[in-house]
């Protein structure tokens, strides 16, 4: 079976530990999580956790079960690119001598579309968000001129269909 | 029980009660309707084990010799009364000695709570003296764990506790306790957990794909049943018969489906899986439906996933989604608790017989008896075989005993021909093949069922891995009934040395103690046979003793269990030696 990209989005309670029970299900089958992120979801008190894997569908329809079978998820979904809208974030720390001496360093801002954070005497900061190659992008064209530091976010991402939450929620109060 | 009751009733008519966290512990447990449970103290759950001093008249502490010893007591106790199982250790090595329990727990699906005790909250993640992160090493072996560090978190975390243990798909959960939550004192007061949002332990059963299972298995030529503990679990017995009879469809079962059916019954065509019977394994590549039912086709039943019943159309009733096609590709999935699934599909089911598909079975199981089955139970040979000391067990109990199996070959002997009236009789290590589960579940089993006689049949390599659980048996006068079948080697290891390692017996011959003398030891009576003019009239003693019984048989030493589908080959393509 083909290897894809997947996103996994994982609706749970906000509880110690089961961050560590979700990765164990990556970790019992040797698959690797790409990216990961946790974060409140659009359900108060609803935590949510956006992972990206690449593998079969086979194995990720596995892992989905096995999340989903944990006590404190409400419910797991798996998407491939197409069915979801995803963003990355970025962040470049840059020496601000470059940003006067380097033309094509503003032509690089412009063109990118990220946006200066903020500019001290000694560094500027540049947020980009986007689709990973855009950043992957952006970063091969700032690093000729020395980045200082970068850290990339893990993905985050809605779906194009809908995730009935509220609905299972609902119906467990009644 | 009426003590319980009355425990209960007092329990919800006080509104609240000022005690500490240790005593709160007690009186849940009480409210869960436990009243036995089994455990090992030391530091950090000595607050406990002080209250528990004075709860004794209402709650029995069972010391064992081995904290992996208290988790497979509880469950040995979980597998034959279908409640929940406790067990008790402190932190640190007290905890990660349970660890073989949970896991063994999880894997089959057994309802466990266990507690532990824990470094003061104040010194969590100081590396105090007796400090492990158990909540870390149980998570994947856990339905669900918690640490407390507050008394007052008490309460609702048992009530859920147990609540997760026993519901849905059951399993083993781990409560982690603060050595300051035991001592606080807080206002306590206890209502029952019915239920956690984030988990639904009984899907709704769906009419449509109950219609669709049922209208495959009437059209079916020659359906096959195989199940699994799932009907155990879900008490769907007397349901699985009435869809066997009504349906005519012959009912192959797991290593942990066994006991749920009449091993007598015609319909019974016995067991899948490696050592599992001829007719099922083969015919389950020429079934045309394949009916699972609360299994959930484990490699050692599967053999090669590849050429596993290929040819049929498969209908899997299970209560976990997550099963469903995990293995196996389900054309019908049927979720929910074999019970309530079963007994809506019967009224769809048309009655039928299926003489000729029947006489496959039998026709098969002429071969399997002439070719491996009377040699076993029926042998000429000088040495005796583990199938007849089964097989004289079997009419010295008359089908009625339980018959806890440790690892190995006996353990595929005994579940081979281990005859059963009754469910919840067979007491086995199936998904981990845990070697030296068998003692200590034994313990359990007939702590759970003191009415009913109860037989465990163990290795002599897997009797030493918990043997110190005879101090158990000793202290509170168990009166189980303790078979070693001797070989003097790990015997099933030393098979697949024979077959597929030249026969290089690396770490496979056992210089074995006197095993009488270690039970006289413990003031157990013990006897030792290695003839078969001793085995009917030994067996009959054994079985008619009052007490606890220790019975070495001294077995031929280089047998092997057949048949057998080596791993990664065809179910179809069973070896018959
Ligand atoms: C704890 C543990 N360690 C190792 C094994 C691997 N193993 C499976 S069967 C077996 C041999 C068991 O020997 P014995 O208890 O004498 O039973 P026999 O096969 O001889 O009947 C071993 C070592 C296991 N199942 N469990
Ligand atoms: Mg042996």
């Amino acid at each position: 079976m083909e290897k894809k990209w997947f996103t996994i989005s994982v609706y749970s309670e906000n509880s110690v530990g089961l961050l560590n029970r979700i990765s164990g299900i990556f970790l019992k089958r040797h698959i690797n999580i790409e990216s990961l992120n946790v974060s409140k979801s659009e359900i108060d008190n609803v935590s949510k956790f956006t992972i990206v894997v690449y593998t079969t569908e086979d194995w990720v329809r596995n892992i989905v079960g096995q999340v989903e079978k944990q006590i404190e998820v409400i419910k797991a979904f798996y998407h491939t690119d197409e069915e979801i809208i995803y963003q990355e974030s970025a962040v470049f720390k840059i020496d601000s001598s470059l940003l006067f001496d380097e033309r094509n360093i503003q032509n690089i801002i412009k063109d990118s579309h990220s946006q200066i954070v903020t500019v001290s005497r000694d560094f500027f900061v540049l947020a980009k968000s986007g689709r990973r190659n855009e950043i992957d992008e952006m970063y091969q064209q700032l690093k000729p001129y020395g980045i200082m530091q970068f850290v990339r976010s893990g993905r985050i991402a809605v779906s194009k269909s809908e995730m009935q939450i509220s609905a299972i929620l609902k119906e467990f109060n009644q | 029980m009426e003590t319980l009751k009355k425990e209960k009733v007092e329990l919800e008519n006080q509104k609240s009660l000022r005690i500490s966290g240790a005593e709160a512990i007690i009186h849940c447990l009480l409210a869960e309707g436990v009243d036995l449970i089994y455990g090992y103290p030391g530091g950090a759950i000595m607050p406990f084990y002080d209250e528990l001093y004075k709860f004794q008249d209402k709650l029995t502490h069972v010391l064992t010799r081995h904290e992996q010893g208290a988790t497979h007591a509880a469950q040995g106790y979980a597998r034959v009364t279908g409640k929940v199982g406790v067990a008790v250790a402190t932190s640190g090595p007290g905890a990660t000695n349970l660890v073989t329990g949970l896991a063994d727990a999880q894997i089959d699906s057994t309802p466990m709570v266990c507690i532990t005790g824990q470094v003061p909250r104040e010194l969590l993640g100081s590396d105090a003296f007796q400090e492990t992160d158990i909540i870390g090493i149980s998570t994947p072996v856990t339905k669900w764990n918690c640490q407390v560090t507050n008394a007052s978190e008490i309460p609702e975390v048992l009530a859920k506790a147990f609540y997760i243990a026993r519901s849905g798909r059951p399993g083993p959960v781990l409560v982690d306790i603060t050595k300051n939550a035991q001592f606080e004192e807080f206002d306590f007061s206890y209502s029952y957990c019915k239920g956690v949002r984030s988990f639904t332990p009984y899907p709704k059963p769906d009419p449509k794909s109950i219609e669709i299972a049922a209208d495959l298995i009437n059209s079916a030529k020659k359906p096959l049943i195989v199940f699994g503990q799932g009907v155990i679990l879900g008490e769907a017995e007397e349901q699985l018969k009435a869809l066997v009879e009504k349906a005519g469809i012959p009912a192959a079962w797991t290593i942990l489906g066994l006991s749920a059916m009449d091993t007598k019954h015609p319909l019974n065509v016995g067991m899948v899986g490696m050592h599992g019977n001829y007719a099922p394994n083969v015919l389950t590549n020429e079934c045309d439906v394949l009916i699972a039912i609360g299994m959930r086709f484990d490699d050692r039943v599967t053999g090669s996933l590849a050429t596993y019943a290929k040819q049929a159309k498969v209908i899997h009733f299970d209560i976990d989604p997550a099963e469903i096609s995990k293995n196996v590709k389900a054309d019908v999935a049927v979720l929910g608790n074999a019970k309530d699934t079963l007994e809506l599909i019967l009224p769809l089911v048309k009655p039928n017989k299926h003489e000729a598909w029947h006489n496959e079975f039998k026709k098969k199981y002429e071969v399997e008896f002439e070719q491996v089955i009377k040699n076993d139970v029926y042998p000429t040979k000088e040495k005796l075989t583990m199938a007849e000391v089964m097989e004289e067990i079997n009419i010295a109990s008359g089908h009625k005993a339980i018959i806890v199996s440790d690892v190995g070959q006996h353990q595929m002997i005994a579940c081979r021909y281990a005859k059963f009236k009754q469910t919840k009789s067979n007491v086995t290590s199936g998904g981990l093949g845990t070697m030296g589960f068998a003692l200590p579940a034994a313990i359990g089993a007939k702590m759970g069922a003191m009415d009913r006689e109860v037989v465990a049949i163990i290795g002599d390599g897997g009797y030493q891995m918990t043997i110190q659980e005879l101090g158990t048996i000793f202290q509170n006068k168990t009166p189980v009934k303790i078979v070693v079948l001797n070989n003097e080697h790990l015997g099933m290891v030393r098979q697949w040395q024979e077959l597929f390692f030249e026969s290089r017996y690396a770490s496979t011959v056992m210089v074995n103690p006197d095993f009488v003398k270690i039970a006289e030891g413990y003031s157990i009576q013990a006897k030792r046979i290695s003839e078969r003019k001793d085995l009917k009239a030994t067996i009959q003693e054994m079985m008619a003793s009052k007490d606890a019984y220790f019975l070495e048989v001294c077995v031929e030493k280089e047998d092997n269990v057949f048949p057998m589908v080596p791993s990664g080959a065809s179910v179809s393509d069973i070896r018959l030696k």
